[in-house]
Parts: C-alpha cells; sequence; structure tokens
C-alpha cells in the first residue's frame, strides 16, 4: 500500500471519562474515499473528527496513541490548529452555511489566511463553486444569502467552501444524512469527483452509499475497529463475522 | 390509584367516548383555572394602563409643548423641564457608551473563552451579585472612588461611571444569552476552516448577537433613565440655569427633578403638577428610545436572509 495521508496508530479516545474509542488502527490512502460505517454511537464521527481536533471545541477530551498526518503527529505539543485545520477541510452532517451571502461563504476560508484582492477572491470563489458542481446554479445568485439556497445545495456550498482552502484531506460527517435522494446522488458524484484530488474520509449510515463510493471500508463498533477492509471484499466476503451480520442488517 | 384498581379493570379499560371523555369536575376546574389565569393577566394589564393613565391626568395641567423646550423658571415651578431631558439623554447615551463595549467584552470572554470552568462559575457569581446590589449603594461607591479617589468631582462622567457599573450586569447577561443563541454548528464550521477564535466570534458569532445585544442595551437604557440613587451623589443638580457643555459638568436630570419637585419644593399645589409632567416626559423618553432599538433590531433581523 502507498504510504497512508491519515495513519491512526493505537488511537483511544475520552470524552471526560467516557472511552469513546479503543486503540485504533488505520491506514487512509491518499487520494481515495475512505468510508466510516457502524451502529449510531460506535464512534464513526469521534474518529474522523480526531485528524483535525475539532472535538476538542465541544467537550473535554483525552487521547492516547497517535493520529498522523503525512508522518506528522496532530496530537503532538506546538501543533497549530490553524493550520491542521487548513490542511484537513470538514463537511458537517447538517449543511452549516454561514448567514452571509453565497460569495461571502466560500471566501470566509481565504480571507481568514489573508487573500483580500477581489479579484484574486472571484477567482478562487468561482473555481471552489465549479469544483463543487455548484456553479451554475448559483453565478447569478453569488450576493443572495446562502440560507435561501435548498438543503442539497447549501451542502454543496459548504464542500466548496472546504475546496476554496485547499486542504488535502476532507473528512465528511454524514454528508448526506439530511439531505433528499437527488442531492444526495449530486453530492455522491460529487465525492467521486473530488477523490482525484482529495482524500476523503466519509462517515455514513448508508452501506449502499459506502459500497458505492468508497475504496475502502472500516467497520466501527462500541468504539473499536472490527474490520477494515477493500470496499468490494467488504460488502462480499467480510473477513470478520461481526461485519457481515452488520451489513446484511442483522442488526443496526 | 392504579394499585387500587384490581386486575380485571385492568386486563380491560373501560371504553371512553368522546362525550364523556372528562369528568363535570374536572371540566369546571378547567374552565375556572383558565378564567382565573385570564383575569389575573388582565390585572396586570390594568396596573400597567392606570399608573400611565394616572400620571398623564395629573400631569395635564403643566402639559404643553413648552414643558419639553423650555427651562425651568420661578423655582422650577414655571417653565419647562428642557434642561433635565437634555441631562438625561446626555447620561444615557454616555451611560451606554461605557457599559456596552464593557459589558459585551465581558460576555465574549465568558462565553467563548472561558466556557463552564470554576473561573468562570466565579465571575458570573461575580456579575450576578453585582445585578442585586442595591443601586444606592452604587451612588455612594461612585461618590466615594469615581467623585472624590479619582477627583472626577460630582459630574455627568462620573455619574455615567457610577452607572455604568449598575447596568453592567444586564448588558453582560443579555449578551451572554445572545451569544448562546447563535448556533454551535457556526463556531465549529468556522473553526473547522482554520478560522482562529477571535476571527470566529468577530466575523460569526458577534455579527450574529448583534440584535441580542441591542436588546440588552435597551433594557439597560430603561434601568438607567430610572435610577436616581447612582447619580443623587455623584452629578445631578438640583437646579441648573444653564446646560452643561462638558462631561466634567455638573447636570439636571429627570428622575432627580421629580425626586426634587416630589419631596424639597416650597410650594406643593404647583409642585406636584410638574412633579407628574416630569414623570409623564420620563416614561415618554423611556419609551421612545425603546422604540428606536426595536425598530433597529427588527430590520436587522429582516436583513438576516436577503
Amino acid at each position: 500500500m502507498v504510504n497512508p495521508v491519515v495513519k491512526y496508530e493505537s488511537f483511544s479516545f475520552w470524552y471526560g471519562d467516557f472511552q469513546a474509542l479503543y486503540d485504533i488502527d488505520l491506514d487512509v490512502e491518499p487520494r481515495s474515499v475512505t468510508a466510516v460505517i457502524g451502529p449510531s454511537g460506535c464512534g464513526k464521527s469521534t474518529l474522523i473528527k480526531a485528524v483535525n481536533r475539532i472535538s476538542e471545541m465541544e467537550a473535554q477530551i483525552r487521547i492516547d496513541g497517535r493520529v498522523l498526518l503525512e508522518g506528522e503527529d496532530v496530537y503532538a505539543p506546538g501543533v497549530d490548529l490553524v493550520s491542521l485545520r487548513r490542511r484537513v477541510g470538514m463537511v458537517f452532517q447538517k449543511p452549516n452555511p454561514f448567514p452571509m451571502s453565497v460569495f461571502e461563504n466560500v471566501a470566509y476560508g481565504p480571507r481568514l489566511f489573508g487573500v483580500t484582492k477581489r479579484p484574486e477572491l472571484e477567482q478562487i470563489v468561482e473555481e471552489s463553486l465549479r469544483r463543487a458542481a455548484l456553479w451554475p446554479e448559483v453565478r447569478d445568485r453569488l450576493k443572495s444569502s446562502a440560507l435561501r439556497l435548498s438543503g442539497g445545495q447549501q451542502q454543496r456550498l459548504c464542500i466548496a467552501r472546504c475546496l476554496a482552502v485547499q486542504p488535502e484531506v476532507i473528512l465528511m460527517d454524514e454528508p448526506a444524512a439530511s439531505l433528499d435522494p437527488t442531492s444526495t446522488q449530486k453530492v455522491e458524484d460529487l465525492i467521486i469527483e473530488l477523490k482525484e484530488n482529495y482524500t476523503i474520509i466519509i462517515v455514513t449510515h448508508n452501506m449502499q452509499q459506502a459500497a458505492r463510493i468508497s475504496k475502502r471500508t472500516a467497520f466501527l463498533m462500541n468504539g473499536r475497529l472490527v474490520e477494515v477492509n477493500d470496499t468490494e471484499k467488504m460488502f462480499t466476503r467480510p473477513d470478520n463475522e461481526l461485519t457481515e451480520d452488520y451489513i446484511t442488517g442483522r442488526f443496526g | 390509584m392504579r394499585g387500587s384498581l384490581s386486575r380485571g379493570e385492568l386486563a380491560e379499560p373501560k371504553k371512553i367516548t368522546v362525550q364523556a371523555g372528562l369528568r363535570p369536575t374536572r371540566r369546571l376546574a378547567n374552565a375556572v383555572m383558565k378564567q382565573v389565569f385570564r383575569v389575573l393577566t388582565y390585572v396586570v394589564v390594568a396596573v400597567f394602563a392606570g399608573i400611565v393613565l394616572y400620571i398623564f391626568v395629573r400631569a395635564l395641567p403643566v402639559l404643553r409643548l413648552s414643558f419639553i423646550t423650555e427651562p425651568p423658571r420661578h423655582g422650577m415651578l414655571e417653565g419647562g423641564v428642557s434642561t433635565c431631558i437634555y441631562g438625561t439623554v446626555a447620561l444615557l447615551l454616555l451611560t451606554s457608551a461605557l457599559a456596552v463595549p464593557l459589558g459585551v467584552a465581558a460576555a465574549v470572554y465568558l462565553n467563548e473563552f472561558i466556557g463552564w470552568g470554576r473561573r468562570a462559575r466565579l465571575v458570573r457569581a461575580a456579575v450576578n451579585n453585582l445585578a442585586g446590589v442595591p443601586s444606592i449603594v452604587f451612588g455612594l461607591f461612585g461618590l466615594g472612588f469615581f467623585v472624590v479617589f479619582l477627583h472626577i468631582g460630582a459630574s455627568l462622567l462620573a455619574a455615567s461611571l457610577t452607572l455604568a457599573i449598575v447596568v453592567l450586569p444586564i448588558v453582560i447577561v443579555s449578551t451572554e444569552e445572545a451569544l448562546k443563541a447563535v448556533p454551535r454548528d457556526y463556531r465549529l464550521g468556522s473553526a473547522a476552516l482554520g478560522a482562529t477564535r477571535w476571527q470566529t466570534i468577530s466575523k460569526v458569532t458577534l455579527p450574529q448577537a448583534v440584535p441580542g445585544i441591542i436588546t440588552g442595551t435597551i433594557l439597560s437604557i430603561g434601568r438607567v433613565a430610572g435610577e436616581t440613587a447612582p447619580i443623587l451623589f455623584t452629578g445631578a443638580a438640583f437646579y441648573l440655569p444653564h446646560l452643561p457643555d462638558h462631561p466634567r459638568q455638573q447636570f439636571m436630570e429627570l428622575s432627580y427633578h421629580i425626586f426634587a419637585m416630589a419631596t424639597q419644593a416650597s410650594d406643593i399645589t404647583k409642585s406636584m403638577p410638574v412633579a407628574f409632567g416630569t414623570t409623564f416626559v420620563l416614561i415618554a423618553l423611556v419609551f421612545a428610545f425603546n422604540l428606536i432599538g426595536i425598530l433597529y433590531r427588527a430590520k436587522l433581523r429582516r436583513r438576516k436572509a436577503w
């Protein structure tokens, strides 16, 4: 296997006294989609949020082991969260565009990093919206509120917003969970396209979705990594009995 | 109740028909309580309307346009209260200018930076206790600290500083509420893009909280306008022939003027209508400020999704 972009090394994670992840070892391949599946509350979101360290904003946390981003331990002392999060973008379960115009939403990230010239911003915004397959729909309403867009458009806007800072890794926490089937389809198509240039780790509840878009799949249960395998193998001949029970719907 | 039922009854519950859903006594209790609450609500409205109406009637003898455009004359029993209106407005503006930045800064620090640890609880306890201190205590503190110790002297500035402390808890609490109401998703989204905490606050959180902060300011203005004790020793003048033209000068103020006319005047038959007239002006002024705030807030809310 090629050098992993993200590598979990016997990684454990606690919210306060509650242990959410147990001794995870996982390699994430570059420029591919890795899906994380498992029952509710099994630690899927926690697993991906461990990469950009966003959980720290919401709770008192504790970790053991390491998470490496291109060989660098993201939990090492002295790690700059700003540069870390610039390299590791995130798309949330519920679309969360800022209450600003479409343009300002996408320009938000670049502005944070000091891009102020209008032509440059315009170029980044257009480029990002194109990559997020949203440009044709919003080119005439860049100045109107992002909250006016449909849910699916909002989610693609959030993806565009994330692309605008040129991350290497994109974390997606059930990005289609609150979308209708048509919008879900669009987001899935987009993810398949994005994997050419980005490393994507996606949490999903939907096993068909995992099967459709991912190259590798990790199955998590009760905070433990049960199996990680090539998606095709995982959904046809899983190595683990628990995995088989889960994907055939015996529990979940 | 359950325990007293026999097994047979439990196994086969009595059918409830639509007509006999509620027992008559329950229906009656429901109707009676509804009326009780209704009457009590109207009592509140009636008290408020009664106060305003009473003040208006008692103020009628002096209410003319000249009452708000002219300064007091002849032992303040004639003329108007223009100098008091000027002093009150100046006091309100200066107090807000001092208290709002300080209160917002404190609320941002509490809500966005230190969260709910022990230090935060301590600061919140201090803020809540500050809100519970009787206003005369602030008056005396203002006299001792601002007027005497800092050598500011009894003045508009000293009074505004004192009042700023009085309203600080209101501004802090309402700003905190406004910040809490900003969805966490925005903060997470911003942080995930690599924003520092301050970038998130200045670009996303604070702009969203502005309507709530304005509400806090409105509330505090109402409070400032009504306070007499904190300005009693710190800058309010019994009578001044001229308008103050500097924050270091003393000023006349509506609520203190009411106090003066109601208790210190020589001719009570002449002074009481003036006291009521002044009261009416004070109420109208507070309403006017509230109205401006509410309209501005409504405008901001409308702009959110355009």
